[in-house]
């Protein structure tokens, strides 16, 4: 290995170490040389004894210069430690890409968390457990809320069915089978295990058999598996919460009394659907306020994010207060909120709540495998090879089974079939994780005797799922050549095409007369955009369809990509469609053609300047780097590119279609000055760029389909300070261009003028726009 | 409302059955909203299809309903329009819109997916010359984007422009500037939508129509 990557390692062992040493030093008894300091000063009145006042009875010890105060920051402090060291465990695995690449990382971080357990206990100490409400109040939610934030919508409803179907009846099948036959296995058994009685059986059962949405995530996002399984089996994994909740409440709650009767079970039911609809309900509610929220936030775009989060961290606790699903209320939350909130917030928020939310997600997803690694080594255990083993064959068997059954059932009504293939990934992806885990360790021991081998079971269980499914699932997905995530670039057609067949299915349904799916999406579409939107989005955004949003960000992509590739270098072939306006416009062959010559030098000296402009912006770009982040990274300075991808298409198109163009008459003096100011060094050049009518960005011709977005842009906001525009030159159409149509010509000159009117201080070169126009991010 | 009326009737529904691959409840319940349209005259007419309501607030509408009305979808090979259609037309063009069966080998799958996406192809070629033309497209997103409002025309064209230079660009590569695109051939318009899998995408459920509903009074 080099001696750079050596260096590395060394360089990350020896601070890996570190902060070890200092987490288990942390943890060792310190309070002797803590408590002395403290009581000659803050306690010294309080307890009563020899030293009632403050002066007079202070004996003469030398100043404490330096002192040790431990126990003031202990909790803080060891708090930020195991954070640390769960980010430093996960820089620690990109170093080594080669494990990383058979083991996934959840597996990689149990081990770490067993072994800081080990030494932990070899130290002596006490290991610390994960605790539940620790797990449930600040470890669980951020990957919850990330998940539901940026849930794909449309694939998550149109397969809406059969989720629900997996995730209620599979989990009820699950925890019934595995219930009963455990208790069978138990009253086989004997001796050992004749004390765990049938309650306490389906309640384990119920515990055990929700899959786990932090380990799917974990696994899942690994292996980049195509959308529609993704969303199965992770829908399944977040709507099964609300069956978890009720049936270990239920069971829980009767499990002293010892019997249940057909109206506690009917209660359930009830419960259940309480419980689910209630916790959506919730989310919903809160949704809509933080939407509603974000509709004033324009003057104060800094705390944006902290809306969405504590909205959100509300709207779970809000439902964990009446024992409705913390889980759905999360998900439900951001889903609701998110497209009106995108369409309010400004850029950079947008990227914020994006970056915060993966940050805390990656942090909670992490500390989570450690602990419960760690509390492996800690918990008290009870091992009992019967049970154990009864439990991992009796989940894996279930599972199979249940996803078999109800696909069988499932295909019946659906149009896209599962195939057998499918189906076993469903299957083995049903991992279990330290939700189980948790659920276990609330259980009171004097009601539940058995708890401890319930622990040892249920960590056996996750044990097994997360290392040998876990790590065995990449191999076997490319083994079945199951369909991989398709990295396409949605075309414009694509979407085109997608409205319209949106359109017309709703349009037959409706001569049908016949109420389907369709139809009622269209009422909900209507609805929305007719009072939701009005409501919860600011100001004109809420017009804008989604079709047009689509474009907007398809061009915003194209314009970076092209300075990405160092468009500037290679000028006239650097646009991606070699084929352009001119090509498909019809000819004109009756018009009168003006033919400006230009000449080559002309034309270098017009490339220099833009590749000169161009540098300067990918320089500027380069201090924003590529991230690991699984979203688009379009993100930063993508209207500086913009602007200059405009440019410089224009140019292309008009140093093309010079012959179709006649000659435009001189500019306005308040236009070359807006153009020049924007230039610096095109002040050079002044006499060479305006006697050429190719460098002037015609923005309002109908010929471009970027420019009338811009103009349109302009004429919507008219309060949007003009000098953000400062990198763009304009020109007024010239009247006597020969188009058939005229009439939308006239319009945007009109804006084009007032705009115009001032320009605005000198600009620099390159100025972020404040706030993102238009680029409402729909799904 | 009766389904399955005399003899005559059956054997009709038969031959269609086979024809146009519905089962013969559905052919029923297509028939009675058939009947209910046209006000249980023999033929039906574009002015039946506007009376319906729902129909009011979708942009493309007049496409839809001139479909119906387009000879190159009887898969008669006729041309040209109608000015009214009987029950076998009318259920030939609701057939373009049934789910494929369960099992069907993939040749199966492709003619079918021919078969729509020719169906929709007719629907933007409005002259019937083989090709979508620019102004051609330009009409369908304008009509699409026309309930939107605010932006109107400008923008249409705009994302219409864009949208044939990447026809272009992608069937026909790189072009010389005095060469001139004449159009989506139909050959090209199936290349570009390889990436919606219209076969499933494109379809109604007819089954699970509910003849109660077809018997509210939307028309009129």
């Amino acid at each position: 290995m080099s001696v750079r990557k050596r260096r590395i390692y060394i360089d990350y062992c020896g601070m890996f170490i570190l902060v070890l040493g200092l987490l288990v030093g942390s943890l060792m008894p310190l309070g002797g040389a803590a408590s002395s300091p403290d009581t000659g000063t803050g306690h010294g009145g309080s307890h009563g004894n020899k030293n009632p006042g403050n002066g007079t009875t202070y004996s003469k010890k030398p100043f404490p210069v330096l002192s040790f105060d431990y126990e003031h920051v202990r909790l803080p402090f060891e708090i930020s430690l195991w954070v640390l060291l769960a980010s430093l465990m996960k820089l620690g695995f990109h170093l080594i890409p080669r494990v990383s690449s058979i083991v996934p990382e959840s597996c990689l971080l149990i081990v770490v968390g067993l072994l800081v357990g080990g030494l932990i206990k070899m130290v002596g100490e006490d290991p610390p457990v994960l605790e539940s409400k620790i797990f449930f109040f600040y470890l669980l939610p951020p990957i919850i809320l990330d998940a539901g934030y940026f849930m794909p919508i449309r694939q998550f409803t149109e397969n809406l069915g059969t989720i629900l179907m997996f995730a209620v009846v599979g989990t009820l099948w699950n925890s019934f089978f595995v219930g009963g036959l455990l208790y069978g296995v138990c009253q086989l058994e004997g001796h050992k295990l004749a004390y765990v009685d049938l309650l306490s059986c389906l309640l384990f059962g119920s515990i055990i058999s929700a899959v786990d949405p932090v380990a799917v995530l974990a696994v899942f996002e690994e292996i980049h598996i195509n959308e529609l399984l993704h969303i199965l089996v992770f829908g399944e994994s977040l709507l099964n919460d609300a069956v978890t909740v009720v049936l270990y409440h239920l069971f829980e709650e009767y499990s002293s009394v010892g019997s249940i009767t057909f109206m506690d079970v009917f209660l359930g039911i009830v419960c259940f659907l309480v419980v689910s609809l209630g916790g959506i309900v919730v989310g919903a509610i809160y949704g809509i306020l933080a939407a509603f929220t974000s509709r004033f936030t324009s003057h104060t775009r800094v705390i944006e994010p902290l809306f969405v989060f504590v909205y959100s961290y509300m709207a779970y606790l809000s439902a964990e207060v009446f024992h409705l699903s913390g889980i759905m209320a999360l998900i439900a939350c951001g889903a609701v909120m998110r497209p009106y909130v995108e369409a309010n917030i400004s850029h950079k928020s947008h990227t914020t709540i994006k970056y915060f939310l993966k940050m805390w997600s990656s942090v909670s997803d992490t500390l989570i495998f450690i602990f419960l690694g760690v509390s492996t080594v800690a918990g008290p255990h009870q091992w009992n090879w019967t049970f154990v083993v009864a439990t991992v064959i009796f989940c894996l068997v279930a599972r199979v089974l249940g996803v078999v059954g109800l696909t069988f059932v499932i295909n019946k009504f659906r149009i896209v079939k599962l195939t057998s293939k499918d189906q076993f990934i469903i299957a083995y992806g049903g991992l279990r994780g330290a939700i189980a885990f948790s659920l276990v360790y609330l259980l009171n021991p004097k009601h539940f005797p058995m708890r401890n081998m319930f622990l040892t079971a249920i960590i056996t269980v996750i044990f097994f799922t997360v290392f040998v499914q876990g790590m065995t699932i990449r191999p076997l997905v490319d083994l079945l050549a199951v369909k991989k995530k398709q990295e396409t670039k949605r075309s414009i057609n694509e979407e085109i095409h997608t409205q319209f067949l949106d359109h017309l299915l709703t349009g037959i349904e409706d001569i049908c007369g016949h109420y389907g799916h369709h139809h009622w999406k269209d009422k909900l579409n209507r609805f929305n955009k007719k009072y939701v939107k009005k409501c919860l989005i600011a100001g004109e955004r809420s017009k804008e369809p989604q079709l047009i949003a689509f474009y907007h960000k398809m061009e915003m992509k194209q314009a970076i990509e092209l300075v990405e590739s160092g468009g500037g270098a290679k000028l006239p072939s650097a646009l991606p469609s070699t084929v352009s306006m001119q090509n498909i416009q019809p000819k004109k062959p009756s018009q009168d053609r003006a033919l400006p010559q230009l000449s080559k030098a002309r034309e270098e000296e017009i490339r220099k300047i833009l590749r000169t402009n161009l540098q300067r912006t990918r320089q500027r770009l380069r201090s924003y780097n590529r991230h690991t982040l699984i979203a688009d990274p379009y993100e930063d300075g993508w209207n500086e590119m913009l602007l200059k991808r405009k440019k410089m298409k224009e140019l292309e198109k008009k140093m093309n279609n010079y012959l179709t163009v006649p000659a435009p008459p001189p500019d306005s003096p308040t236009i070359t000055r807006a153009r020049l100011a924007s230039d610096p060094q095109a002040w050079g050049l002044k006499s060479v760029t305006e006697s050429i009518p190719t460098i002037k960005v015609d923005l309002a011709s109908p010929q471009s389909p970027e420019s009338v977005n811009v103009v349109d842009e302009f004429s919507k906001k008219g309060s949007q300070p003009k000098e953000e525009e400062g990198g763009l030159t304009m020109k007024v159409p010239s009247p006597a261009k020969q188009r058939k149509d005229k009439t939308p010509d006239e319009e945007p000159q009109q804006r084009l003028m007032r705009c115009l009117s001032d320009p605005g201080p000198a600009p620099e070169e390159i100025q972020p726009l404040r706030s993102c126009s238009g680029c409402a991010l729909h799904i | 409302m009766g389904s399955f009326q005399s003899l005559p009737d059956d054997h009709q529904y038969r031959t269609l059955s086979q024809k146009t691959g519905f089962s013969l409840e559905q052919i029923a319940i297509l028939h009675n909203r058939f009947k209910q349209l046209s006000q249980n005259e023999e033929t039906l007419r574009r002015d039946d299809l506007k009376t319906i309501q729902d129909l009011e607030s979708n942009p493309i509408r007049y496409q839809i309903i001139e479909a119906f009305f387009d000879r190159r979808n009887f898969q008669k090979d006729g041309v040209g329009s109608v000015e009214e259609i009987g029950f076998e037309e009318f259920l030939t063009v609701m057939s373009y819109f049934r789910a494929p069966a369960h099992r069907i080998t993939e040749e199966q799958k492709e003619e079918m997916r021919r078969a729509k996406l020719r169906f929709l192809f007719n629907m933007h070629d409005t002259d019937n010359d083989g090709t979508i033309t620019l102004e051609e497209y330009r009409h369908v997103v304008e009509e699409l984007l026309s309930r939107s409002g605010a932006l109107g025309r400008e923008t249409a064209k705009g994302i219409a422009d864009a949208a044939m230079l990447e026809v272009a660009s992608i069937s026909v590569g790189p072009m010389a500037p005095d060469e001139f695109y004449e159009g989506i051939t139909f050959e090209q318009f199936l290349k570009i939508l390889k990436g919606i899998e219209i076969e499933t995408r494109m379809h109604i459920r007819f089954l699970n129509m509910d003849t109660t509903v077809l018997c509210k009074q939307h028309c009129v």
